[in-house]
């Protein structure tokens, strides 16, 4: 079992954060590039 | 079993990060990142034809992750030689807050990330643009040229003069003339930057044994060599206006702030060996920031400004 350390602690906390913002921020940029390439037209498809 | 984990502890291979988001940060060498940016946004911006803003928005973050990913490649390659150096002393890897291993897997990984997302999500010329200065940046600057030859950085300076090419390829799909004379300011004005630089470091640099201009032709030669550049940048930086991309506005300035160049420069020339303090390198090198900054600066509103008349139709 490892137990880490405070300092280990709060920089995973930190790193979390990080990847965490950084995912979602790439799952906004490819929703609004998609939007914005497609435009309404994304909707109007053959069903 | 208790034991088997107890050794797993003191292992070196199995020790817990302690490297924060910061310091992951700090690999992306920002300080470096804001000037790609902003001259990948003059390049973008200055660009005709019109691009959705959000898409420029996309393509101007790639830019700069795929900035930051050569300069976390380069500092996990130079971690050796950043130690030794007082001014690099304290990055991340030399100073064991992240190890080698995780700034190389950063550097590739961000490195993929920004190629691929810029050339699905904006254009494939701007994406193979960018792979290419990750690739001359971290490969032929980093890996070869730095520790090789005195013109490191004159032929490294390419590296860092691509983003606003790599701007106006992501607005317009194409390269230009135009984008090519904005390659050529930043190229020519990268080794007076540096050798200015250079020229007051030039202890840190030898302790390192890196082959900076300095160390290798002597000061005297290098001080002749900046001074021949800035008579090569100041001309080049009045060439947008001389080819009629820009107005005399950006053209006065730019030839004025050329002149001030070129009197730096003189400046620097006309030092004697004996100068230990070397103001007038140290001048130079704010100088010389404040030069690329102005001038791209005057580019970016010379060029927003004629779209404004050309669109008001006045």
């Amino acid at each position: 079992m490892v137990s880490l350390t405070e300092t280990q602690k709060k920089a995973r906390r930190s790193r979390s954060k990080a990847i965490g913002f950084a995912l979602a921020a790439l799952v906004v940029i490819f929703y609004v590039a998609t939007i914005v390439k497609f435009g309404p037209a994304i909707l109007n498809r053959p069903m | 079993m208790a034991l088997v984990d107890e050794n797993r502890l003191d292992d070196q291979a199995f020790r817990m990060s302690e490297a924060t988001a910061g310091d992951f940060f700090a690999l992306l060498k920002p300080r470096v990142m804001s000037l790609v940016v902003f001259t990948a946004i003059v390049g973008l911006a200055a660009a005709p034809g019109s691009m959705n803003p959000l898409i420029g928005a996309i393509a101007i973050l790639c830019i700069a992750i795929g900035a930051g990913a050569s300069g976390a490649l380069n500092m996990w390659y130079d971690a050796d030689i950043d130690a030794i150096m007082k001014r690099t002393a304290k990055r991340p890897v030399p100073s064991g807050r992240v190890q080698p291993g995780e700034a190389l897997s950063f550097g590739l990984v961000l490195s993929v990330l920004s190629v691929m997302t810029l050339g699905v999500l904006v254009n494939w010329l701007s994406a193979a643009l960018l792979a290419f200065t990750i690739f001359f940046y971290a490969v032929i600057y980093t890996m070869w040229l730095k520790r090789w030859t005195p013109q490191n950085i004159v032929i490294g300076g390419a590296a860092g003069s691509f983003p606003p090419m790599i701007g106006w390829a992501a607005a317009t799909g194409s390269i230009s003339l135009e984008s090519v004379i904005l390659f050529a300011i930043i190229f020519l004005w990268t080794p007076p930057h540096f050798w200015a630089l250079a020229l007051f470091k030039s202890d840190d640099y030898q302790r390192a044994g890196i082959p900076m201009m300095p160390n290798v032709a002597g000061e005297a030669s290098t001080r002749l060599q900046i001074f021949v550049y800035s008579l090569i940048v100041a001309p080049v930086g009045v060439l947008p206006w001389v080819l009629g991309y820009t107005s005399a506005f950006y053209g006065i300035a730019a030839l004025l702030l050329g002149a001030g160049f070129v009197w730096y420069a003189w400046k620097v020339y006309r030092m004697p060996d004996s100068d230990r303090v070397m103001k007038p390198a140290k001048a130079l090198f704010g100088y010389s920031l404040v030069y690329l900054a102005t001038i791209f600066s005057l580019y970016l509103v010379d060029a927003v400004v004629e779209r404004f008349l050309t669109a008001g139709g006045i």
